[in-house]
């Protein structure tokens, strides 16, 4: 069968340092996989190897059956794979319509057209829309990107991430930087926003790792040393001892 | 109030924007009026440049304002388009090429969007620094390529036509300058309407998150060097109908003048001056630029010096140009706190005006001494007799300076305070609403 996402024997040097060492990663469509490890261990590298802003040294991605490595970030979003950054990456000078909007448009064909006017393509705007409730900002629609508070401009940044339609969403540690109360708001909405997709997520709050996957894998110094249910994940006695029962873990603030 | 939105009329219905339909008429009106109130022979030179730099400006804002790309060779397709159109009226009135002049401006425009494709395909496949240098290389190169083809180029002197051709179209001959201003101003009209039409598509949009986030746009399914290289062509193309206009204007084009750096800086430093973070800010540089080549230039002989300070102090104290000094000054007055700016401006305009007078004094005193020091010490200046010769003129013009720039400071000083508060105003009344 064909995995939404397959990763096989992937590496990346940068000069003589190899970050990435041999993952090898299968995700079913419409699973969601958190991916743990500790700082440096290669997380968000993979994550721009998946998604075209690196190229990989060797090794191969595949976005449902078909090769992805090595094309740009462009051409892999329009067969179906977004991401989100850990930090925020939103157009700071347009309005949250606008943002999302712009992550509509070329799913809907609309491609470099000069020839038509935004406010005509109905179902774009009605696209639109519907995300803006989607996320949350139905009082904010008309303001600029760069004033919305943190936590608004991180569901934008989901909600530009999940404005293409596409299947295949990453999440960049979307969490990052959130107080108690806005991470669990903030995880309902991702499970809301991603039902029927195919999820991974970096993260690092232990709590939200648990509460959102289906399945964990875990990245210690550029390789994938467990991959399995929650549950299994968290009996594994190289788990146990190479990062959860670390020092590392406890600073990190696992529970 | 969810459900309320969820019906798709919500957003189908457009009511006809009143507001917008009265500025277009006006704009109209004021293109179609403005001969007949300044009837001098130099108001209607001044106006028909204004005319053709309005199109250059909005085009070169196109890549500035709305892209992000300081493009320090914009010269190059106005230039170029205006070869092309003189080429063209050159052929057309030899009878080898039946164009009548009406369509001269566009053959022009292609010409230059011919040019930006050539040549943008190379700049925009950069962003930021690099893409500047490389407009800087492919302008230098231009301008120094075209001394090597004086077939085309018409070496030191330059390439000149006549604009009156072929049979008069309803009685016009485009002989008169008043013709040729009426030409300007419809196409100048059209290409501002296309070009504001521009950013309301598809490609104007990504452009704008081009400018903002170029990385991110590759993560929404855009190849950015696309959207830079489109809009790019679209640029060359508004700029190179400007480029022709200029050319029907002159009956001259020389590549010496109409395709340098100094030419492009003069674009990019009235683009930036007039603002370009607003649609209509070009428009406003245009007609400072025009009012600064012809009427400053008349008046001083250090007005390139006048200039470069209003730039300098322009970028350190309203880098939105005079567009957005005007937005702000305009969602003061909307908030209905304006009433106390009026003695402040007023204060600002005496005391300034009073330091300028000195400062002008002394720079045109220290010019007369470098450059007519022959015609004797003495010089008029604005009804006064200064004299170079005697200490109490230098006296005067640094006392006038220093008191007016002290007493600037301190009106500026309650202005800065009075604008404070006028913004912590509206942010709170913005909050208001926003919880309302």
């Amino acid at each position: 069968m064909t995995y939404a996402l397959e990763l096989k024997d992937l590496r990346k040097n940068f000069g003589k340092t190899e970050i990435i060492r041999g993952v090898q990663l299968a995700v079913n469509a419409g699973e969601r996989i958190a991916i743990i490890g500790p700082n440096g261990a290669g997380k968000s590298t993979l994550f721009n190897l998946i998604s075209g802003r690196l190229a990989p040294s060797s090794g191969e991605v595949l976005l449902n059956g078909q090769r992805i490595d090595g094309k740009r970030p462009y051409e892999i979003n329009r067969l179906g794979l977004s991401r989100s950054f850990q930090i925020t990456n939103i157009f700071p000078k347009l309005s949250v319509f606008e943002n999302l909007r712009c992550g509509v448009l070329w799913s809907l064909g609309y491609k470099y057209t000069f020839l038509r006017f935004l406010s005509n393509l109905d179902d774009a705007n009605e696209r639109t829309e519907a995300l803006i409730r989607q996320v949350g900002l139905e009082r904010k629609r008309d303001v600029l990107a760069v004033n919305l508070t943190y936590a608004e401009q991180r569901a934008l940044e989901i909600g530009v991430t999940i404005a293409g339609g596409a299947n295949v969403i990453l999440l960049d540690e979307p969490t990052a930087g959130m107080s108690k109360t806005e991470t669990a708001h903030f995880i309902a909405l991702i499970k809301h926003v991603t039902v029927g997709k195919t999820l991974l997520t970096v993260e690092h709050d232990m709590g939200v790792v648990f509460g959102l996957a289906d399945k964990i894998a875990v990245v210690v110094y550029g390789e994938v040393i467990a991959f399995d249910t929650p549950a299994a994940v968290r009996a594994n006695a190289r788990v146990q001892e190479a990062y959860l029962g670390s020092s590392v873990a406890d600073a990190q603030g696992g529970h | 109030m969810t459900t309320a939105t969820l019906t798709k009329d919500y957003y189908r219905f457009k009511p006809w924007n009143i507001g917008r339909a009265v500025i277009w008429s006006l704009f109209a009106i004021a293109l179609i009026v403005a001969p007949m109130v300044f009837r001098s022979s130099l108001a209607l030179t001044m106006l028909s440049q204004i005319g053709y730099l309005i199109i250059i400006c909005l085009s070169y804002n196109m890549l500035l304002g709305q892209g992000g790309m300081l493009s320090f060779g914009h010269a190059v397709y106005t230039g170029m388009g205006s070869f092309i159109a003189i080429h063209t009226m050159n052929l057309a009135a030899k009878g080898s090429l039946p164009v009548p002049l009406l369509l001269i401006p566009l053959v022009g425009g292609l010409g230059g969007m011919f040019f930006a494709i050539l040549f943008g395909y190379v700049t925009t496949k950069k962003s930021g620094t690099t893409f500047a240098m490389i407009t800087l290389g492919v302008g230098e190169l231009v301008a120094s390529m075209a001394l090597m083809f004086p077939t085309f180029f018409g070496g030191e002197g330059g390439i000149t036509t006549n604009r009156v051709y072929g049979t008069p179209l309803l009685g016009l001959t485009f002989g008169p300058q008043i013709q040729v201003y009426y030409l300007i101003a419809v196409y100048c009209f059209i290409c501002t309407a296309l070009m504001f039409a521009f950013t309301g598509t598809p490609l104007g949009r990504i452009l704008n998150a081009v400018r903002d986030n170029p990385e991110r746009v590759e993560f929404i399914g855009y190849n950015t060097q696309r959207v830079r290289y489109f809009s790019f062509i679209i640029a060359g193309f508004f700029a190179g109908i400007g480029g022709g206009l200029a050319a029907i204007n002159f009956e001259i084009v020389n590549a010496a003048d109409s395709l340098n750096g100094i030419r492009s800086g003069g674009y990019l430093l009235f683009t930036f001056l007039g603002g370009a973070t607003f649609f209509f800010g070009p428009i406003i540089g245009a007609v400072l630029l025009v009012f600064a080549s012809i009427l400053l230039s008349e008046l001083s002989k250090a007005w390139l010096l006048y200039l470069g300070l209003v730039f300098l102090f322009m970028v350190m104290f309203a880098p939105g140009g005079v567009a957005s000094l005007i937005m702000m000054n305009l969602r003061v007055a909307k908030f209905g706190r304006f009433k106390p700016f009026w003695a402040l401006y007023a204060g600002l305009v005496v005391t300034g005006a009073v330091m300028v007078a000195g400062a002008a004094a002394i720079v045109e005193m220290i010019y007369h001494m470098q450059l007519n020091a022959a015609l004797g010490p003495q010089l008029p200046f604005f009804g006064v007799m200064l004299d170079t010769s005697k200490p109490a003129s230098w006296l005067i013009s640094a006392a006038l300076l220093v008191v007016g720039g002290v007493l600037m400071e301190l009106v500026r000083r309650r202005f800065v305070l009075a604008w404070g508060h006028a913004q912590e105003f509206i942010e709170a009344e913005i909050k208001r609403r926003e919880a309302a």
